[in-house]
């Protein structure tokens, strides 16, 4: 049994054999052609471009038909590339100029672009050149008269194993008995990938090497929500997947039930499940859960793959779109949490390079540094408060002084607004992160100021073990079930409470359905929860009695080792 | 020729679907479109009326572009390319 992790490129489980697609590489000589073939090899090349034409009108009805206009788009991209002239006109140009072939013009034509896009630092644009390669590969095919290897070979359910997948063929899988994909290339955000989740075929993608190691008929087990790739499992795994795969596909249909009905326990306490929210893209979907409001929407997307700050009119315009979608539920902006390495990037003053940004310049303490930053995104929440029920969260509050000082900016951005005229509710609440210890252990004072606490569980995990998870040697030793921080959150929703306020938790704590009866047992107020696990975690919410939680969690407090702890929570 | 100065303000950049937009605007004027890029003293010029060589300046949010045209209906066009970038290439 072989285990290879890749890209997380659409989630799923498939388990087969699997069908390699031999790498195409297809060899393109030069051949230098006489002077009086030239208009010959120029009319080849015309018609190739006709058929190719021809052919994306043919996959634009399929993609019309079983995606929607949405990813007809992409059509268009092609059929613009088709049209571009760096492929009507230089390639002829170079048929004349070099007395070469078509294929061999073309090749090098796709070169030249080819090289620029792989020299792109951002991702976004260098996935891009697949859709080159795409409608080149389409032409090529044209030329040579070969016809395009297709999947309807694949005479049994099979996991595609190739070195690359084109979005073109993508869209033929589903249709053709494929369970899931496997490529060596690709990335996250390559249309492949955005196929693949919108067809709802597992994929993991970015294995480097896979298409080599796979042979044509080996088992695998492809395993699109953790990325990874299981070759010849263990019978013991595919029947570990096999119950994970039909748990799930049962499970999809009774969670769908689930939208919208309230999230109370069987024994009848109510608690409010949120939604975190990344970036306004996701807002769509995560309409369809019908949540109880945005209980962290996280900024940062804002400030990425930029060379400015945001404006206060594009992040109003960003606050005001979710507040209103989510009216008359709340929703709860988090000021950027961002590092200072991003500072150069904005055209700002910074550190260079930090030797441990975690305990670095972020967060509040960036935004503090640069309050022309804070100030803007505090004016811009306070303007989209016109459109729905807005509150504040400020991320990594670790003294009081730090939230005296956002309150005062805070103030400020009102001071200016209402001199401004715009018409702003009486109070907009301010909230704080607790994800410091420092915070957690001070929380009464925190709390003469803080309007409500959000507990973010993966900075206060690390911070409090001292944990740095991406460092392998160390990873195994964060562990959410820790006595100390078990004890640190109940420290942390009773001192709230005595305070007669309000606590969220909105770390990934709340979308692990093991940890949902700890948090529940705590008697937090709010659970914000990702898109992807809500209805999962509201299931597990309302078969769970609170009284049963709360007495768990008191057994469990007095327990001195995490293993402990896990054994309470397990057996509830 | 005239030329003109703007300011990439979409969220990616000057990536696939803008860029398609920009060429598609061009595309309807006679004249010929060039756009160039100033990227750490390096000057890369393409033509604008196609996506690819859009597409490799790899035109980032809050980067410059000259956009020059010539021909017969410039004047026309520059007035396109201005309402194209001032609507924000049609973004949500």
């Amino acid at each position: 049994m072989i285990v290879i992790k890749g890209v997380p490129a659409s989630p799923g489980i498939a388990i087969g054999r699997a069908y390699v697609l031999e790498n195409e590489e297809i060899v393109i000589s030069r051949v230098d052609i006489p002077k009086q073939q030239i208009r010959v090899e120029v009319k080849r090349f015309k018609l190739a471009l006709e058929a190719t034409h021809r052919d994306l009108d043919a996959t634009e009805t399929k993609v019309l038909k079983m995606l929607g206009k949405e990813h007809a788009r992409l059509i268009d991209t092609h059929r613009l590339i088709l049209r571009d002239p760096l492929i009507t006109k230089d390639v002829p140009k170079r048929i004349q100029d070099e007395k070469v072939n078509a294929e061999f013009a073309l090749s090098e034509a796709l070169e030249v672009v080819n090289q620029a896009f792989e020299k792109m630092h951002d991702e976004f644009f260098r996935e891009r050149r697949h859709d080159l390669f795409d409608v080149g590969k389409r032409l090529l095919s044209h030329l040579l008269k070969t016809e395009k290897k297709t999947l309807s070979d694949v005479k049994r359910p099979s996991i595609l194993v190739s070195r690359n997948l084109l979005p073109s063929d993508t869209l033929n899988l589903k249709e053709n008995n494929i369970l899931g994909f496997v490529t060596d290339l690709g990335g996250k955000t390559s249309h492949t990938a955005i196929l693949a989740q919108s067809m709802e075929i597992p994929a993991v993608v970015g294995l480097s090497d896979a298409s080599h190691r796979i042979k044509a008929g080996d088992e695998v087990i492809l395993d699109g929500d953790q990325g990874l790739v299981i070759i010849h499992p263990s019978p013991e795994a595919v029947v570990k997947y096999e119950k994970v795969r039909e748990r799930s596909i049962q499970e999809e249909e009774v969670l769908e039930k689930l939208r919208g009905v309230p999230a109370s326990t069987a024994d009848g306490k109510r608690f409010k499940m949120a939604v975190n929210l990344d970036t306004l893209e996701e807002l769509k979907t995560t309409l369809l859960l019908k949540p109880d409001g945005v209980g962290l929407f996280r900024t940062e997307y804002l400030f990425l793959n930029r060379t400015t700050a945001p404006s206060e009119e594009e992040q109003t315009e960003a606050y005001s779109k979710v507040a209103e979608a989510m009216s008359p539920h709340p929703l709860v902006i988090r000021t950027a949490d961002i590092g200072g390495d991003r500072l150069s990037q904005l055209g700002l003053e910074g550190p260079k390079n930090e030797a441990n940004p975690f305990m670095g310049l972020r967060g509040i303490r960036l935004f503090l540094r640069h309050s022309e930053l804070l100030k803007t995104q505090f004016r811009a929440i306070l303007r989209a408060t016109l459109q729905g029920r807005v509150s504040v969260l400020l991320p990594m509050v670790s003294s009081l002084r730090e939230l005296q000082s956002a309150r005062r900016i805070f103030f400020q951005a009102q001071q200016e607004l209402l001199a401004e005229g715009v018409p702003l509710p009486k109070k907009t609440p301010v909230g704080i992160m607790v994800e410091i210890p420092s915070a957690a252990i001070l929380l009464d004072h925190f709390l003469e100021e803080a309007d409500y606490v959000s507990i973010g569980t993966n900075d206060l995990i690390q911070y409090t073990l001292a944990v740095d998870r991406i460092n392998e040697e160390v990873a195994h030793l964060y562990d959410p079930y820790h006595p100390a921080v078990l004890r640190l959150l109940h420290g942390i929703v009773e001192t709230t409470h005595k305070h007669g306020k309000k606590v969220t938790v909105c770390g990934e704590m709340t979308s692990d359905p093991k940890a949902v009866p700890l948090l529940i047992g705590l008697g937090v107020d709010v659970l914000s929860v990702t898109p992807r696990m809500y209805l999962r975690v509201k299931q597990i919410l309302r078969s769970l009695r609170f009284s049963d939680a709360q007495a768990m969690v008191a057994k469990a407090l007095k327990q001195s080792d995490s293993s402990e702890i896990r054994k309470l929570v397990g057996e509830l | 020729m005239i030329e003109k100065e703007f300011k990439v303000t979409t969220k990616l950049g000057l990536h696939a679907r803008p860029a398609s937009l920009f060429v598609q605007t061009g595309s309807r004027h006679l004249c010929k479109v060039t756009v160039t890029k100033h990227h750490n003293g390096e000057e890369m010029v393409v033509n604008g009326k196609s996506v690819m060589g859009l597409m490799m300046l790899a035109a980032a949010h809050g980067e410059t572009l000259k956009v020059a045209l010539e021909g017969p209906d410039e004047d026309e066009a520059m007035r396109a390319f201005e309402k194209l970038f001032a609507r924000k290439f049609d973004e949500d």
